[in-house]
């Protein structure tokens, strides 16, 4: 059986490398699966562009995303990571040098994007702006999906967000694509694969059943349900309950920290101050 | 004839930066270090919850985030007035989980960033992707022995993980841990918990024991020449850090290469903006005063990050400048370590002012941090507490220093109407990769490529080998932004 492979490009834009550290951190597949081996049988990525593990440096590496985008159009997929800098005609972040000028995240991204099978959007950053884009977005940051709608882009996008995703948002997409194909991957109403995005946090919560008993932490360190404390649990959509973190070692909660959100579009203004109580009438 | 070489992006780094080198006959006459990435965090923080500084500013950086918990944590403490009340057991989380990261960060920086740059992959797995394109030349392992390497850097990748793991039981999670809050950890030390943080301890410090210092030694063998390539500007500052009940595993100080110490003090550091795209009015501030106002129209300047500068003077900051100064200072585990490496190498201290002696510093800091975590962790007491309570203090002002994996890290704040009114971050990499200051000084990483021999010009191994050895970290260097040439003219002030 030949092979069939899957070129992609990794660009990091405005964020904190978080998300390619997390995607190291996967277990089944591991990185070095993603890297070298078929990742389903007869299906394989081939990580031509990611800047924090590639080989090389300098104009080799740019003539590579130039060669990407004219021969293998359509045919490659691009994980965007970090946001989109827009003020300054994309100056505040260039990934390279490229014909003597700054090659700026915001033309990669596009210049990629128009031709790329599809675009994954990796981490809240890359999904929806995060906090790059937070008050007063020193930078007008923006998510994948607003500057491909902006510039008239119609590659699908595909939203993992998290701060960090979890890696195996990543790999079970990637699985789900591999196996079944695109239209296999169903999507919410914020782009997200409903896989993994589709039940709330509450849901699932090991603390719910204190939540019902009415038994709320006072302080953090203490029992109970964080809900006091300012835990999001209750509008964040993921499965983190079930599937736990670092190889299902822990999790937030379970380490007796309050949600975060960080998988909504609004992370982190919306979900701010991130100790502090928003109730079941905060969210009507 | 001058060349000039311009390397954008360097890779294997954290974060976004370029290089640019002027070559006169073979030898590196100016150098300049640019980020090109700027996210405007102090801006950001600016009007929210103090205790979301914690939170936020670990999104500084996804491979130190737990440096960036304990600075603000710390800051937190030192401005809500609960330095002298964070319990025993919250110190030594904060450490334990502090020092599982220096492991991964090690680790990944040596396999993963800089090995690519003397082990060939290509000859060991073929020439795929991402392995290539590369520079070709100098690759001076070869058959078994580079293997093996490989293999290892296949192995490593399972073992950082592993510390994250090990980090997530008291951390929550990784990247971006949740335990570290203002006052103590949010984590119970539950005896099973420390047992189990221990057994997978153990694997990481057998690895680290029996593969990753007998590899750097095994790359320095091969490559002994860069024990006399990118000495640097020879001044090592460090702040100090993990704050364990019975004092700091690292001491703070200063030391040149006479290896006489001096004390350290927050107060003499300034940072300058001559040459940075700020205000010359902000220029040689203390950052508790410090000020963060872009202005593009500076003709000199050629980076958005500052200068940091002691008493007006160049410092590296890092493991080598740990290890150093726990050396003068007399910490014998460290002695050891040092005098050990050195003497299988057969070589001097003055050696240890070089590219191998920032790598072998890094791997014998992994050992000591490591070994010592088993003792942090049989001095937890699992019934007492974890965190003090506390409140938002109506007007404050505090500080954090502490040290990341590739060197120390400071962060300031005011507390103004219960709100955070200024919040300044210093970060090791706007140490090591600073511009020229107001005297013209370059800095360190500047410093350490100046006077290279460049042998190819088209594959410059020197170069790269040289900035790598710092393990810049850019994504942490928040004041950044790209400051290239003369295009920064088009940006206007914002």
């Amino acid at each position: 059986m030949v092979t069939k492979k899957y070129p992609v490009v990794w660009l990091q834009g405005a964020g904190c490398t978080g998300c390619s550290v997390s995607v190291l951190n996967a277990v089944s597949p591991k990185i070095q699966n993603l890297l070298l081996d078929e990742v389903v049988p007869g299906h394989q990525l081939n990580l031509i562009f990611h800047a924090t593990i590639m080989g090389g440096q300098g104009e080799p590496v740019i003539e590579v995303l130039k060669d990407t985008e004219k021969d293998r159009k359509g045919g490659y997929i691009l994980v965007v990571e970090g946001a989109i800098p827009t003020a300054q005609e994309g100056l505040y972040g260039s990934i390279g040098e490229r014909d003597g000028k700054h090659l700026t995240i915001e033309k990669s991204v596009a210049e990629l994007g128009a031709n790329a099978l599809l675009t994954i959007a990796i981490g809240t950053c890359a999904a929806y702006g995060g906090i790059p884009a937070a008050k007063p977005n020193p930078t007008n940051c923006k998510g994948v999906k607003e500057l491909f709608a902006e510039k008239g882009i119609g590659t699908t996008v595909v939203n993992l967000p998290g701060c960090p995703l979890h890696p195996e948002w990543f790999t079970g997409t990637v699985s789900v694509i591999l196996f079944s194909g695109l239209d296999a991957v169903q999507l919410d109403n914020v782009g997200r694969p409903k896989l993994f995005y589709g039940q709330l946090i509450h849901e699932n919560c090991p603390r719910r059943a204190d939540f019902d008993k009415g038994k709320f932490a006072e302080k953090l360190g203490d029992a109970g349900c964080l809900y006091k404390l300012g835990c999001k649990g209750h509008y964040t959509n993921a499965d983190c309950a079930i599937r736990q973190w670092n190889n299902g070692v822990s999790w937030c909660i379970k380490a007796g920290s309050p949600c975060l959100g960080c998988v909504e579009p609004e992370f982190p203004d919306g979900t701010s101050p991130m100790y502090e109580k928003v109730t079941f009438e905060d969210l009507k | 004839m001058s060349k000039r070489i311009i390397i954008d992006p360097i890779t294997r780094i954290e974060g976004h930066m370029a290089i640019e080198a002027v070559v006169d006959d073979g030898v590196v006459k100016d150098a300049k270090s640019a980020g090109t990435l700027f996210r405007g965090f102090e801006i950001i923080l600016q009007g929210r919850d103090p205790r979301d500084a914690n939170r936020l500013t670990q999104r500084i950086c996804g491979v130190c985030p737990t440096s960036h918990a304990t600075a603000s944590a710390l800051c937190t403490d030192d401005a809500f007035g609960l330095t002298d009340k964070a319990p025993d057991n919250a110190k030594l989380i904060r450490a334990i989980v502090l020092g599982a990261n220096f492991l991964q960060s090690h680790i990944l920086h040596f396999y993963h960033l800089a090995a690519l740059d003397y082990v060939d992959a290509v000859g060991a797995l073929g020439g795929l992707s991402p392995f290539v394109p590369r520079y070709e030349g100098d690759y001076r392992i070869s058959g078994k022995a580079n293997a093996e390497l490989v293999s290892h850097y296949v192995q490593a990748l399972d073992i950082r993980r592993k510390c994250q793991e090990m980090l997530s039981i008291f951390g929550g999670k990784m990247p971006h841990n949740v335990g570290i809050v203002p006052g103590g950890v949010t984590e119970k030390p539950t005896e099973d918990k420390i047992t189990n943080f221990l057994w997978r301890l153990n694997e990481i410090r057998d690895f680290v024991d029996n593969v990753y210092i007998p590899d750097v030694i095994a790359v320095a063998q091969n490559y002994d020449d860069y024990f006399g390539i990118g000495k640097g500007c020879g001044r090592l500052l460090t702040y100090g850090g993990f704050d364990l009940p019975t004092g700091r595993l690292f001491k703070a100080g200063v030391v040149s290469q006479d290896l006489k110490p001096e004390p350290f003090a927050k107060e003499n550091i300034t940072e300058d903006v001559t040459h940075s795209w700020y205000a010359d009015s902000s220029s040689g501030k203390n950052p508790a005063q410090g000020e963060t106002k872009p202005q593009l129209d500076k003709k000199e300047a050629y980076s958005f990050l500052k200068s940091p500068r002691y008493k007006g003077q160049v410092a590296e900051l890092g493991p080598l400048a740990r290890m150093v100064n726990n050396y003068v200072q007399g910490d014998a585990k460290v002695k050891e370590l040092v005098d050990s490496l050195l003497g299988q190498l057969g070589a001097g201290a003055e050696a240890l002012f070089s590219v191998l002696g920032r790598h072998g510093a890094r791997a014998l800091e992994a050992k000591f941090v490591g070994d010592a975590m088993v003792d942090w962790l049989c001095a937890l007491k699992p019934a007492e507490p974890v965190i003090v309570e506390h409140k938002i203090p109506e007007e404050s002002e505090g500080v954090g220093l502490t040290e990341a994996p590739r060197g120390s890290v400071g962060h300031w704040m005011t507390i103004k109407g219960k709100k955070i009114d200024r919040y300044q971050v210093i970060t090791p990499t706007a140490w090591n990769a600073s511009p020229k200051d107001d005297k013209g000084q370059p800095g360190a990483v500047e410093q350490a490529i100046i006077g290279t021999k460049v042998r190819d010009k088209d594959n410059p191994f020197e170069l790269v080998r040289i900035v790598r050895a710092f393990d810049p970290c850019l994504a942490c260097s928040v004041h950044l932004l790209d400051a290239k040439r003369n295009e920064l003219g088009v940006f206007k002030a914002v």
